[in-house]
């Protein structure tokens, strides 16, 4: 199992928005490709999979924000 | 730092998208250190991830009537008008070289095109909160970026021509309700895009390491 983490995006940014996931539970991923999308400010920053396997749960849906450290989702 | 300069001209959208990933697999492949695609638009609305359709003001016929493209992209950001008044410029850099971080990047864009305006003996400003350019108030400079293994492409566009700026009110920019202004509109008199992107490419040469 890995778990997909809000990672550092900057000095001084606590927190992001999901704002795509380009994979849907029950779908494969390879490792690297592009996961989810997440936004802040202006930005948007495309979250590679930390592994291949299969998107087993989004735990922070489209729309919503998360804290750097946060956990977005699972590979199993 | 090292920065490969391409002038598209004026182009349709598309044409200065498939540039941007070009020049991203470029970049990516370490064949340049950075790139940066300057152009101007034919008139073209592009609406970001934080797109609410309501930000259009009028429907999509009326926009072909008006010969004003409409495309969805993956930037950040809402909604924005592209157009052949503007400079418009994608700094595709690779911030594993820089530093790793997004609102500093927004920051240092915003820094490049103050100083670029300080040239024309224009006093610009960031706003706490917003990301862009401003000159007495109103909106001269718009940013929206996107960020792929810390390869930046999108960004950014300023207003320079007087005479593109009414296609805006076919939109709420950033879907706020803001003024916008041009260079030409502050200035009072005529401005070359040229002699604006010639500025700005020296301005982002000094860029902070």
């Amino acid at each position: 199992m890995a778990k997909v983490v809000l990672p550092e995006l900057g000095e001084n940014i606590t927190k992001a928005t999901v704002s795509y996931w380009f994979i849907q539970p029950g779908q494969q991923v390879k490792e690297k490709e592009d996961l989810v999308e997440l936004t802040t400010d202006k930005a948007t920053f495309n979250l590679p999979s930390p592994a291949a396997g299969t998107l087993k749960q989004i735990f922070i849906q489209e729309g919503d924000t998360a804290n750097v450290g946060d956990v977005l989702g699972e590979i199993e | 730092m090292r920065i490969e300069f391409s002038d598209l001209g004026l182009v349709y959208y598309k044409d200065s998208y498939k540039a941007q990933l070009e020049a991203f697999n470029r970049v990516k492949e370490g064949i340049v250190e950075h790139a940066l695609l300057s152009c101007s638009h034919f008139p073209v609305i592009t609406l970001g991830r934080q797109a609410k359709t309501n930000n259009l003001l009028v429907s999509e016929r009326e926009l072909k009537e008006k010969g004003v493209e409409l495309f969805n992209i993956e930037r950040g950001g809402d909604i924005t008008y592209h157009g052949p008044g503007q400079l418009t410029a994608y700094p595709v850099f690779n911030l594993n070289l820089l530093k790793k971080d997004l609102h500093l990047f927004l920051r240092n864009l915003e820094q490049v095109i103050i100083g670029t305006l300080a040239c024309f003996n224009l006093k610009a400003e960031q706003r706490k909160g917003l990301t862009g350019v401003w000159v007495e108030g109103k909106k001269i400079a718009s940013i929206g970026i996107s960020v792929r293994q810390w390869i930046s492409f999108h960004g950014l566009s300023i207003n320079i021509k007087d005479d593109d700026l009414a296609n805006f009110s076919l939109i709420r920019p950033c879907g706020m309700d803001i003024m916008i202004t041009s260079m030409e509109s502050v200035l009072n008199k005529p401005i070359e895009i040229g002699e604006v992107e010639k500025i700005f490419k020296q301005e982002i040469l000094k860029w902070p390491k």
